[in-house]
């Protein structure tokens, strides 16, 4: 909490800690950093139990000690790509708002980044051309919800119909495949026997911890995201931090871009189909309160790591896709229901006594 | 608070810069070589008189859902460019939309522009069946393309693919190579495309209805979306789920991007893979022989160019040349080819 008081660069008439945040929110921190371990907590043991149910329907498989490993590795693998896109998530989210773009946003940035033009700059110009692209798209959604007053969910719902027009437009409806062997060996390749793609995620899940619980930047988003008012009475530029969190966004489907690319080795105006709801599940199963001011990278990881062992629990007993389906929403549904009955219970009850 | 006002303005002015730069510079990377599609038309062979020769002039309206993979992409440029060969055809064009409701009212102001012919791919044949007869009782034939309509009279001419036989086809050849290799009870797995389709649970059926008279099962199915990313998604699970497979069967070479790349990926090759559609990319890999892919079975999008000639033909009242009858016959099934190694050089022509 020591970094509460690094707002001065931003309001120069303000001099000392957030006076006028409410004094509130600071003991609430506290309790809600608790709280969340305990949902993280909760989480970590709906995960074992999803790989105890495998270990328990595919005894034969678990029982070849190597194959777990490469199973858990392809879990993650299965978990990166929408991990990433998640973590960008989880900020809109905490700031308040909603970003249905970022499906669309990755498969701009893909097939952007896969035409027969970029790939001739190679593999540093792909990933530039990925960024920026992811970059621009979700600035624009900022501009237009900071300063354009729009409402998040209509703006970036256009932004999600016209981006993957204008992807479509730009591949000719075609796949483009990619033939640069840098990218496509992001995801073939290891190191120390865990693919890279594992690595970026763990890189972008470490830097997006960093960055909402240990700068001014990520103390905003929740003082964004809780109170936009108080918060811009503490002096905080919410337009200008809404936008940028919009921005982060598109640099989460940018990066994503470049890694489900390098998967599927090409891309295409479909690609990334309904990611925006994948990303939106899992940041509330972890715990990410849909109406701002609440949320943590740890639960949003988790959320994604639930959902892709799901998937790898199906297919590995050969269930079919639609009784999975059935079984995510069952579980969306299920995880926000424990954590307001639990915890909202809890509370109350500690409170009273 | 001066100095802080030009630090501001200069740190603008670079990042605007460098906004710019960055704009002009992206869309210098938006450029594409346009895919060839001559090879999937046949161009009009005006020298010999008889059918190719010059006609009355026939207006096909033409509807294919909205391309979001290589395939119906292929349709829609295949049917421009086939229309392109004729001097008499002049072709209208409306795109479907997302979805049945899109393409209904899409259709309706088709029929408003009075065209001879309608060639259609419909989203769902159920689904626009009373499109066609509206169509039909309006005086405009209607040819159905690859997904049929259930109602006879909602169509002039049906031309379509043969999605039982692709499955058929496609177990055929793991059946032999099984037999061939001795393997008495093999693992096989299965991707297929966008289970809501109805085309995919008759591929399905095909598939396991041939392998159940060989005796064997499928192990494993997974539904991917036709995409690569999905296709990629689904393979990597499914080798998960059998850490030995003798052989897999996919059923469409554009998401068969996506499992190849996962097979590279698990660095997997102890079994043989069947592709489905026929790609130009799976018929070059079944060339170099050098992956798992060592067939695929065809379900091509030339379809559309025909269906454009039998539309014409039926606009000029003519029939097919080579046959008795004096019109276009009702239904026209293709045949699933299966494309290996040995034959894959007649057939990279074909491949879209």
């Amino acid at each position: 909490m020591t970094l509460s008081d690094g707002t001065g660069l931003q309001a120069p008439a303000q001099t000392g800690p957030e006076p006028a945040l409410p004094g509130g929110r600071k003991r609430s921190w506290a309790g809600e950093s608790g709280e969340s371990v305990t949902r993280n907590l909760v989480l970590v043991g709906v995960l074992v139990a999803l790989i105890v149910i495998g270990a328990i329907t595919q005894p034969e498989l678990y029982g070849n000690s190597s194959w777990v490993w490469t199973n858990i590795l392809s879990i993650l693998q299965l978990a990166s790509v929408v991990g990433v896109v998640t973590v960008g998530m989880t900020f809109v989210i905490i700031g308040g708002g909603i970003d249905l773009s970022v499906g669309a946003i990755v498969a701009l940035a893909g097939v952007w980044c896969t035409t027969l033009a970029t790939q001739a700059y190679g593999a540093a110009g792909m990933i530039f051309t990925a960024i920026v692209v992811g970059v621009a798209v979700g600035l624009i959604n900022g501009v237009l919800i900071s300063y354009g007053r729009l409402v998040p969910f209509i703006a970036t719902l256009a932004m999600l119909v016209s981006a993957r027009g204008l992807a479509a437009a730009i591949s000719g409806k075609q796949t483009q495949i990619s033939s640069n062997t840098f990218i496509n060996s992001i995801a073939s390749s290891k190191l120390f026997g865990i693919p890279w793609l594992v690595y970026i995620l763990a890189a972008v899940a470490v830097a997006g911890w960093i960055l909402l619980n240990r700068t001014t930047f990520g103390r905003r988003t929740v003082a964004v995201g809780g109170n936009p008012e108080a918060a811009r009475l503490a002096g905080i530029n919410v337009k200008r931090h809404t936008m940028l969190l919009y921005g982060l966004s598109g640099l989460c489907c940018g990066i994503a871009a470049i890694m489900l690319t390098s998967q599927a080795t090409s891309a295409q105006a479909a690609m990334g189909n309904l990611y925006e709801l994948d990303a939106i599940a899992a940041a509330i199963i972890g715990g990410t309160l849909l109406s701002g001011g609440r949320g943590t990278i740890v639960g949003s990881i988790l959320g994604v790591l639930i959902f892709a062992t799901i998937t790898n629990l199906f297919a590995i007993n050969g269930l079919s896709t639609e009784a999975q389906n059935m079984v995510k929403g069952g579980i969306i549904v299920a995880a926000v229901l424990v954590q307001q009955f639990r915890f909202k219970s809890l509370t109350r009850f500690f409170a009273r006594n | 608070m001066s100095k802080i006002n030009s630090d501001l303005s200069r740190r603008r002015l670079l990042l605007g810069g460098a906004a710019v730069g960055a704009g002009a510079l992206l869309t210098a990377c938006t450029s594409n070589e346009a895919a060839p599609t001559a090879a999937q038309t046949k161009a009009a062979d005006t020298s010999g008189g008889g059918n190719a020769a010059p006609g009355t002039k026939v207006t096909i309206g033409f509807s294919a859902p909205a391309a979001d993979h290589g395939w119906i992409a292929a349709i829609t440029n295949n049917a421009k460019a086939q229309a392109a060969t004729y001097t008499d055809v002049e072709f209208k064009s409306v795109e479907a939309g997302a979805d049945a409701a899109a393409q209904r009212a899409a259709l309706s102001t088709l029929i408003g522009q009075k065209p001879t012919v309608i060639v259609l791919l419909p989203h769902d044949g159920k689904e626009l069946n009373s499109f066609g007869l509206e169509a039909m009782a309006a005086g405009i034939p209607v040819v159905n393309l690859d997904r049929a309509f259930p109602d006879a009279r909602a169509y002039r001419t049906q031309i379509m693919g043969d999605n039982y036989g692709m499955g058929v086809a496609a177990a055929d050849f793991i059946i032999t190579q099984m037999k061939a290799k001795g393997v008495a009870s093999p693992i096989i797995g299965e991707i297929a495309g966008m289970d809501e389709l109805e085309l995919t649970q008759t591929r399905s059926k095909g598939f396991s209805d041939t392998l159940k008279a060989a005796g064997f099962t499928v192990a494993n199915r997974r539904a991917a979306r036709f995409t690569v990313d999905s296709g990629q998604q689904e393979a990597s699970q499914l080798l998960q789920a059998l850490p030995k497979m003798d052989a897999l069967w996919n059923h469409d070479d554009d998401q068969g991007v996506g499992v190849l790349a996962a097979i590279n990926q698990a660095g997997r090759s102890e079994f043989i893979m069947v592709g489905g559609a026929g790609s130009k990319k799976a018929i070059e890999t079944i060339q170099a022989d050098n992956t798992v892919l060592k067939a695929t079975v065809t379900y091509s999008p030339s379809m559309a160019s025909s269906a454009i000639s039998l539309a014409r033909l039926i606009g000029q009242k003519k029939g097919l040349a080579d046959l008795v009858e004096l019109q276009v016959p009702k239904e026209i099934v293709l045949a699933s080819e299966t494309i290996t190694k040995e034959n894959a050089s007649s057939y990279i022509q074909l491949g879209f």
